[in-house]
């Protein structure tokens, strides 16, 4: 069985399984926008980059679609892979401004600006509805057609397609499909409206220990990160975030 | 649709094993002699090849070589790439697209020429360049030089005419 080093850590995985399996086994949170489980690995989006060393060089590789062979090293959360990965979200913000799952990938990440003149288009070209439709829906019945700027996701011969069961599955797992929160500033490229929200449960409780999947509010703006600067009232922590 | 002389494809597809590897050769063959892809083809091929029509469709979208709708019997690819493109080549294509009498690159009426733009043939020595017909390379080209260039292919082209099929139904949204 392969050994690898992800940021430190030896790790023992199985075989055929790719680095960003290895990491999320290890609990190690890498963004992507054209991953899913059960489909197969695509290699679009680029956001799951990390930094891969074999021995004198070291690369920023896609690690969605990179193989965990024995005695790779792998940084996750480098700088220069936050800087790659930030960069990217940047453009996807400005392509999309509309799409909750950019936006939201956007305030996590600590993305504060975004200088790119908005775009709004509908599609980031990710290819999960095309790989749903063939993959999990067994129908195929729609697909990329055209090259460069000129590709996008179509039935062939613009027809309506007599392979589509209108199962919805590929709106339901395109990134760009669900809309952002309206709040006050819904026309602004970058979002960041989580940041705006306090977390009601830190303020009100001392010591609240949520069971629950943080949401965002929490995420973003919650005692876990540091930067922000939204703290809860309570100074022992410790006993959640560990010292 | 025009009538598509499906006969002709089954001749063709025997030549092959009904395996996905074959699916650019086949299509280069269904270009070569229909000048175009017909859907009906398309299709069929699908079907033989058990390739979903959607990759079917997204190989002959991507590649230029192939084209959904009917091109002309000599295909004029005007260079413009950045040696083509300064020394002249746009003031070579406007002639070439007056003479012919098209708006804007594409096919002409009666299905004898199509133009098409390229980003660099390779020959930037000889540039401005056009090519026809993938194989004819005609360097130093000026305006002047254009007419001599179409009556060439004019004249050749004389005698078998094209039936015009119905662009409309076949047109790329
Ligand atoms: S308000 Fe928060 S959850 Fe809603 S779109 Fe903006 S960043 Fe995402
Ligand atoms: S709704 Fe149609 S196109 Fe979309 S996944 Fe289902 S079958 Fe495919
Ligand atoms: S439509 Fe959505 S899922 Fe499909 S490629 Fe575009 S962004 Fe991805
Ligand atoms: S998740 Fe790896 S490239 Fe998109
Ligand atoms: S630029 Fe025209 S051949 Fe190179």
């Amino acid at each position: 069985m392969p050994t690898l080093k992800i940021n430190g850590i030896e790790v023992e995985v199985e075989k055929g399984m790719t680095v960003l399996e290895a990491a999320r086994f290890l609990g190690i949170p890498i963004p992507t926008l054209c991953h899913e489980d059960a489909l197969q690995p695509y290699g679009a989006c680029r956001l799951c980059l990390v930094e891969v060393s074999n021995g004198r060089k070291t690369t920023l590789q896609a690690s969605c679609c990179l193989p965990a062979d024995d005695g790779l090293v792998v940084f996750t959360h480098s700088a220069r892979v936050e800087r790659a990965r930030k960069l990217l979200l940047e453009m996807y913000v400005a392509t999309c401004p509309s799409s909750k799952r950019i936006q939201d990938m956007a305030s996590a990440m600590g993305l504060r600006e975004c200088r790119y003149e908005a775009k709004h288009e509908t599609c980031i070209q990710c290819g999960l509805c095309v790989r749903m439709c063939e993959q999990q829906m067994m129908a195929g019945a729609i697909g990329f057609s055209g090259r460069g700027v000129n590709r996008s996701v179509t039935r062939p011969f613009d027809m309506t397609s007599e392979l589509c069961r209108q199962c919805g599955a590929c709106l339901f797992i395109c990134p760009v499909c669900e809309s952002r929160c309206q709040g006050p500033q819904a026309e602004s490229t970058l979002c960041n409206g989580c940041l705006n929200i306090s977390t009601v449960c830190f303020q009100s409780y001392d010591n609240a220990m949520c069971f629950l999947e943080p949401c965002h509010a929490c995420e973003i703006g919650g005692p876990f990160r540091a930067d922000v600067g939204v703290k809860p009232r309570s100074k022992d922590l410790t006993h959640i975030v560990g010292k | 649709m025009p009538q598509v002389e499906m006969d002709k494809v089954e001749p063709l597809l025997e030549q092959y094993e009904d395996q996905r590897l074959n699916l650019i050769p086949i299509l280069q063959d269904v270009q070569e002699t229909y000048r175009y892809l017909p859907e009906l083809v398309l299709r069929r091929i699908s079907k033989k090849l058990r390739v979903p029509l959607t990759e079917v469709y997204q190989v002959a979208t991507f590649y230029r070589c192939f084209s959904l709708v009917p091109r002309g019997k000599h295909v004029i690819q005007v260079c413009l790439g950045t040696a083509c493109h300064v020394r002249g080549a746009p003031r070579v294509l406007d002639r070439i697209l007056r003479d012919l009498k098209l708006p804007h690159a594409g096919t002409t009426e009666d299905l004898q020429f199509t133009v098409e733009t390229v980003r660099c043939i390779g020959c930037c020595g000889l540039a401005p360049v056009a090519r026809v017909d993938n194989t004819n390379t005609h360097p130093h080209l000026t305006q002047a030089k254009v007419g001599g260039l179409l009556k060439k292919y004019q004249e050749k082209a004389e005698a078998p005419k094209a039936a015009k099929p119905d662009e409309a139904s076949h047109a790329k949204a």
